[in-house]
């Protein structure tokens, strides 16, 4: 039998097949080919001063969180820390548009996107301060932990949203992804999962031009990243990560058009890191100081505070409160960072399984013998 | 704990017997839920979800796209979410693409969150040759996933442990990848069923005095038959059926070895830094002064899994089993 002897399917139509039919999306397929921008436009006229000026405190707070780390870092009180400096705006529009039962999945780089959900900087900071993996209760903040291998966390978000829509509960996932992310097959898989299951999903890859030292250019051949939704049958949205309106403006539809079951979207915002990769990282070796001085001037938070000064929104006074808001997290950080944690080697064996096998059961005796010969060396 | 409700009473194939559990578990608990590739319409490729789409719904009984990792990484949002996904990887070497998943979240989540996330997923992977499987269809990758904590691994070789242990690995509260021997699948016994055991026991299938082969999954028949053909050398062989490898039972393990003296692993994955040698470890770290001989294994070679008309070959036979008995120092 050749392949045109093959009896026909069940169907007495069979082209097209179903999935090259009409889209249930009705959102446009093509990203918007320039990078969507609201604060230097006549549309941001129209904008509620008080979310600007909330957008702007938050950025503020996420600054000075960003700056405080790193001196942290730098007194060895973290092991390391992946800055978002500059990415600011994509850090805390990710977290303000979520509601409190929806879900975020964050990368290791967006612990300000963690606690600008409400966690506490010591819980959200313990993997990078090595005295935990993980700080915070997942389930109490909806937040997942922080996703070290690249991408792998989003197939997590598109169970987790189908999950919810299973259960009639009307909860959006939102994960952060960055641009040498969106290369791993996992990025790939749960778009595919996510288109296909319609779940209610939105994926925001913030793009900051390099994976650790290689650039955008050695990573993709799409001409913006939001063009990968395309192949998933999503909405793809392209937005100026810089913008803090226009981040916070395109994820609230993101979210809005996940939670009303028209689909997932994918959100490219185009930003920069405006630090090396980490503390360790040399940037000087992959980049430009004229790159980085150009991109310094579209600073999310100078940009920002430039239109709120323009507009009369706000002025000295303002700046100054909200600097104040910000000194307060910075010594509550210090504080808590300076503290030596409390470590229990005995941990170690408490959360492998349920019930710890005979085998962690005869390590930990081992272990046990060796702190308290330790102690009674002492 | 639970009792089976729908098994068939009588003469049960071990798929069916892994169906049956499936089935109950869904009836019992509406969070548990199955998922992976065909499973649906076509009921899986070996039809052990057979049924199961047309009682409990399209959305309880999941076709996914075909990509593992994105099959196992929605199942672990599931599981954050409150559901007990049932997890099927169609093939042993198939799973692959599944492994950073895997190890990375699945084996690791209740860990990195001091117990706060933990994770209920049965990982389903059918595994193991001698069913004339082309290339990538005949892995015995239990190894890899046993060197992993944070995962129970545990394989069922009779048909009523098909049943029970897939009730124990849904019912458990941690990640468990349950390996399907798939040669065995259409093997037949009578089911009684019983009340489910929680995983981590090993148990004597044959008593006896001379010598012990430990064993698991796709090998326990083979041993069996070798201990029948033992009688006619003069050796009495004790058999024990691991049922899982992780937890391990070193207890029952030892016990059967310190009766006897001598023992054998036999598995058909590959031998080096394979299972027998943690298992031949362990006896020996245990047991040494009542060994009369080392430890010895009969394993799969150290090559890539064989094409099907080779793999006679390959896999360990009673024969090759009676010779490494042989070799337990009987004449001192």
């Amino acid at each position: 039998m050749t392949l045109l002897d093959q009896p026909a399917g069940p169907s007495a139509s069979v082209w097209p097949p179903d999935a090259h039919g009409p889209r249930r999306d009705p959102a446009p397929l093509l990203p918007d080919p320039e990078p969507f921008r609201l604060l230097g436009t006549p549309a941001a006229d129209k904008l509620d001063p008080e979310l600007l000026l909330d957008l702007y405190r938050r950025l503020v707070v996420g600054r000075r969180y960003n700056q405080q780390a790193t001196t942290l870092t730098k007194q060895g009180r973290l092991a390391v820390y992946p800055a978002s400096t500059g990415q600011e705006a994509c850090q805390v529009a990710a977290a303000a548009v979520l509601r409190e039962d929806d879900w975020l999945f964050p990368s290791y780089r967006d612990t300000l996107a963690v606690v600008a959900r409400g966690v506490r900087p010591v819980e959200a900071l313990t993997l990078l301060r090595g005295n935990a993996h993980h700080g915070w209760d997942p389930k109490a903040h909806r937040t997942a932990p922080l996703s070290t291998p690249l991408a792998t966390q989003a197939p997590h978000a598109v169970g987790l949203a189908h999950a919810a829509r299973l259960r009639g509960d009307d909860v959006v996932a939102l994960t952060t992804v960055g641009d040498g992310g969106t290369s791993e097959g996992d990025f790939h898989e749960a778009l595919n999962f996510a288109g296909v299951l319609n779940a209610p999903v939105v994926f925001l890859v913030q793009n900051n031009g390099y994976a650790i030292s290689v650039p955008l250019s050695k990573q993709s051949a799409a001409p913006t990243l939001a063009h990968k939704a395309v192949g998933y049958g999503i909405s793809g949205r392209l937005v100026d990560g810089n913008d803090a309106a226009a981040v916070y403006t395109v994820l609230a539809e993101a979210v809005e058009h996940a939670r009303s079951g028209r689909g997932p979207v994918l959100v490219e915002a185009v930003t920069y890191r405006l630090e090396a990769h980490t503390n360790a990282d040399d940037a000087t070796r992959y980049r430009t100081p004229d790159e980085v001085e150009a991109w310094q001037e579209r600073d999310p938070l100078a940009v920002l505070e430039r239109h709120l000064r323009a507009h009369d929104l706000i002025d000295d006074a303002g700046v100054a409160a909200a600097a104040e808001a910000a000194e307060e997290l910075a010594a509550e950080m210090r504080a808590e960072f300076h503290a030596e944690p409390e470590l229990d080697p005995m941990s170690l064996f408490t959360h492998v399984y349920a019930e710890p096998t005979p085998q962690l059961r005869e390590q930990a005796a081992l272990l046990a013998a060796e702190l308290a010969a330790e102690a009674d060396a002492r | 704990m639970s009792t089976a409700t729908a098994t068939p009473a009588g003469s049960t194939t071990m798929a069916q017997a892994l169906n049956g559990a499936l089935r109950d578990a869904m009836r019992e608990d509406p969070n548990v839920l199955v998922m992976g590739e065909d499973v649906g319409t076509l009921g899986g490729v070996f039809r052990i979800t057979d049924g199961l789409a047309a009682e409990f719904g399209a959305d309880r009984c999941l076709d996914t796209p075909l990509a593992e990792a994105g099959i196992l990484g929605s199942a672990v949002g599931m599981a954050m979410y409150g559901l007990r996904p049932v997890v099927e990887l169609q093939f042993d070497a198939f799973a692959y693409p599944a492994f950073e998943q895997l190890l990375s979240h699945v084996a690791k989540m209740r860990n990195r969150t001091a117990g706060r996330l933990p994770l209920p997923i049965t990982i389903r992977i059918p595994y193991g040759g001698g069913i004339g499987g082309v290339e990538h269809h005949s892995d015995s990758s239990e190894a890899y996933y046993a060197h992993t904590p944070g995962l129970h691994v545990v394989t069922p070789a009779t048909v009523a442990d098909g049943y029970g242990l897939l009730r124990a690995a849904i019912a458990s509260d941690d990640p468990v990848v349950f390996l399907e021997p798939k040669r065995l699948y259409w093997s037949k016994d009578d089911v009684t069923p019983g009340p489910v055991e929680p995983i981590g026991r090993a148990v004597v299938r044959r008593q006896g005095t001379s010598a012990t082969l430990l064993t698991y999954g796709p090998s326990l028949p083979v041993c069996l038959e070798a201990a029948e053909a033992a009688r006619a050398e003069g050796w009495d062989l004790a058999v024990v059926d691991l049922r899982s490898l992780t937890p391990f039972d070193d207890e029952t393990v030892c016990a059967a070895v310190r009766a006897t003296g001598r023992a054998v692993v036999v598995h058909e994955a590959t031998g080096f830094g394979g299972v027998g040698a943690e298992i031949a470890a362990r006896v020996m770290e245990r047991c040494f002064h009542h060994l009369a001989a080392p430890v010895l294994r009969v394993t799969g070679f150290d090559i890539p899994y064989p094409p099907p008309m080779l793999e006679r070959h390959h896999l360990p036979g009673v024969d090759r089993i009676l010779d490494a008995v042989a070799r337990l120092q009987w004449e001192q």
